[in-house]
């Protein structure tokens, strides 16, 4: 990622979120923002640029530095009726809420058997790939995945980026929403009014005819770039965006891999016990007699995040993809 | 010249304006060098009457309330009570120092605060019973399910209270706590963020002694638990926790000052736990019998009865009905927790999101025809 952007028409992944957070907060007087750094400073990723200046110190409101307070206070808040979305400054630092998240924000509607619905979005900036130092570039959607009351979503795409944030902001159950970092700059047009399918539906994001890339957030664009390539050696890939982890779309993904019999599952988080895993084991109950070859699954290696000169190693890049579908026992290649 | 050479030029006039000067005064922050105590005192005579029959009455149902939960554990009728036997004055005073509109915040120990809000006695064991996590409505009684983590509440006062005031309603929290909760990171942030905030909420700290076995001494090297107010920058007040009124007094000034924008205090009671940690505890390994004796002289129940009879203030009508509620009680926990409770297994998945998940629905379904294939098995068997 080249640090000096050529200007270019379209708005970026970040100018997406803070629009999103604005008309959010222009509709609805509930939605208040909190967190490190989101007022005049507008975030360490500038997605809450603006808003104190529009809405004032109370809606968009720089708290102390202190995570589990920041998301207690939001339990609290949205207890009273508000709308709370919370920043947190990187998806390392989401650490020190997990308790305030595991144990009341995912249960507080089954712990008060539905009267307490707690309508908070985390925005957690999330994923490698950006040189960061340590702690500033986990892949943390395992944690979340396996919290029942949680939904999870990724956006990988500008559209997706407002369209998920908005429905996200209006859902009256608690969301985990990943911000992927390294696609903050990349720009696209968008319509802010044009529809994006909602929550809980995976988009095919290139058809192909031999086997299909499973993945979300930050690894659709390597995968995307994967297809290209791969269609120079004969296999023409199909690519699927989950764009929500939880509620998982398992309606698509069983059609798509009926339909080729040959799966792929991509992220950049560590593989053991994580999404792929999941992922695999249900397209495989599912899907046994459609399959030709197992679920394989590509991510990141089984280690703490590496030193920002060594990630590339660890990322899921092209070639492990190509590998990969290299290996799907394609009896036509020996 | 690096970063730490500048610390020792703070004479310098003008460098790091404000940084090096209070930003509050702490001496009105400070605790009292010895607890808050109304009975046997002068002010006794002072409180109003009305409100000491009242705390008396539900002192006295309260403490009956506590044995009978006890033995209801011992009958398997709760799966666990956490006992507050000793601390009723806390629970009661907590209680009564609030407003209808104001919220209260429990821990798993404050069940007897939460019956004395109003919540129907039976509701407030649900938890405790295991039929679900709560049984009342916390929006109609206005206070939260009770908090099996510690300290993990005491945040959610403060953004309950944060947005009451930013909506312009005269509404303030109140946070129950213990003394091992104050060893947790989310009681650091919530006193924190309340004084940032100037958030309208109140934290009573029941100091009871141990944490499960582990005794104050090993919690806190503080001077009181009510010191560590000054840190954060708002009041901390120390309370004889065994005196009903003096507890009550304390808080209601606290509670007043929050709804009138003065802002957080953090309140220490002093009390002591008279029985274990809950049913499944043995509080013979951690403390002695000696200890417990002379607590014992100091129960609430009896402080109580002994100073308002003293100031002529208890009469026989109202100890009598003090006792038949007090009994009335009991005998309705006992008979309605004489059977088991119906429960529905397809609740399990009613309340995870607002809609179901694709995935819960699959789940439901799977749990549905288990259900089913029970009672085609019962009924054959019956046939």
């Amino acid at each position: 990622m080249s640090a000096v952007a050529p200007a270019r028409a379209g708005s970026t992944m970040a100018q997406a979120l803070n629009a999103a957070l604005r008309d959010a907060m222009r509709e609805d007087r509930s939605v208040h923002v909190l967190g490190e750094d989101v007022g005049p400073l507008g975030g360490v990723f500038r997605i809450t640029d603006g808003l104190t200046a529009e809405f004032g110190p109370d809606r968009c409101l720089d708290t102390p530095l202190a995570e589990a307070g920041i998301l207690g206070t939001a339990v609290g808040m949205a207890m009273y009726g508000l709308r709370p979305v919370v920043e947190m400054q990187f998806d390392a630092f989401a650490y020190p809420a997990m308790e305030q998240l595991v144990s009341h924000v995912a249960k507080m509607r089954n712990r008060t058997v539905g009267r307490l619905p707690l309508p908070i979005t985390v925005r957690i900036p999330y994923g490698g790939g950006i040189g960061g130092v340590e702690h500033h570039s986990d892949s943390s959607e395992a944690y979340y995945t396996h919290t029942p009351g949680l939904h999870v979503v990724a956006p990988a795409t500008v559209a997706d980026a407002y369209g998920l944030l908005r429905a996200s902001i209006a859902s009256d159950d608690p969301v985990i929403f990943l911000e992927p970092k390294r696609l903050y700059w990349g720009r696209a047009e968008f319509d802010p009014v044009a529809p994006v399918e909602p929550i809980g539906r995976a988009v095919l994001r290139r058809t192909g005819t031999s086997a299909v890339l499973i993945t979300y957030g930050p690894s659709l664009p390597v995968c995307l770039e994967a297809a290209e390539a791969a269609a120079a050696e004969g296999w023409d890939l199909a690519v699927l965006d989950l764009r929500s982890l939880v509620p998982f779309d398992d309606e698509t993904v069983c059609r798509v891999v009926r339909s080729l019999g040959r799966a792929v599952v991509v992220h950049e988080a560590s593989g053991f016990g994580g999404t792929g895993a999941e992922i695999a084991a249900r397209v495989t109950e599912r899907c046994f007699h459609h399959l030709a070859a197992p679920v394989l699954r590509v991510t990141g290696l089984d280690i703490p995040y590496p030193p920002p000169m060594l990630e590339h190693h660890h990322l899921p890049g092209v070639d492990r993809i190509l590998d990969a579908v290299a290996r799907l026992q394609w009896e036509d290649r020996g | 010249m690096t970063v730490l050479d500048h610390r020792h030029h703070t004479s310098v006039p003008g460098w790091l304006p404000g940084a090096t000067a209070p930003r509050t005064d702490p001496a009105p922050l400070l605790p009292d060098a010895s607890p808050v105590r109304v009975l046997g005192t002068p002010a006794l005579e002072k409180y109003d009457p009305a409100v000491l029959r009242e705390l008396y009455r539900r002192l006295v149902v309260g403490r009956r309330y506590n044995q009978q939960a006890t033995v209801l554990t011992k009958q398997g009728r709760l799966a666990v009570y956490p006992a507050s036997t000793g601390q009723e004055a806390c629970q009661v005073a907590a209680a009564m120092a609030l407003g209808a509109g104001d919220w209260l915040f429990p821990s798993y120990r404050d069940t007897l605060a939460v019956v004395s809000r109003g919540v129907d006695p039976l509701e407030a064991l649900t938890l405790l019973r295991g039929n679900a996590h709560t049984g009342y409505d916390p929006r109609a009684v206005r206070t939260a399910p009770l908090c099996t983590p510690l300290a993990t509440q005491a945040p959610h006062a403060v953004g309950l209270a944060h947005a009451a005031r930013l909506a312009g309603d005269p509404v303030v929290a109140l946070a129950l706590l213990g003394d091992g909760g104050t060893s947790e990171g989310d009681f650091h942030e919530a006193l924190n963020f309340a004084a940032v905030l100037q958030a309208p909420v109140v934290f009573l700290v029941q100091n009871n002694g141990y944490a499960i076995s582990v005794p104050l001494t090993r919690q806190s090297a503080a001077p009181s638990l009510a010191h560590k107010a000054v840190g954060y920058g708002m009041p901390g007040r120390l309370v004889d926790g065994n005196d009903a009124p003096a507890v009550h007094a304390v808080l209601t000034e606290a509670v007043e000052r929050a709804r009138a924008g003065g802002g957080p205090t953090l309140v220490e009671a002093l009390t002591y736990r008279l029985e274990a940690h809950t049913n499944a505890d043995d509080a013979t390994r951690y403390r002695e019998d000696e200890e417990v004796t002379a607590w014992r002289e100091h129960d609430p129940v009896l402080l109580m009865e002994r100073h308002l009879r003293a100031a002529g203030l208890l009469d026989d009508e109202l100890v009598r009905q003090a006792a038949e509620e007090a009994e009335a009680l009991a005998a309705r926990m006992r008979a309605e927790f004489h059977t088991d409770a119906e429960l529905d297994p397809m609740s399990l998945f009613a309340h995870v999101y607002a809609e179901p998940t694709p995935q819960l629905r699959e789940q439901a379904a799977q749990l549905a025809a288990e259900l089913a294939a029970e009672r085609a098995a019962e009924a054959g068997v019956r046939q």
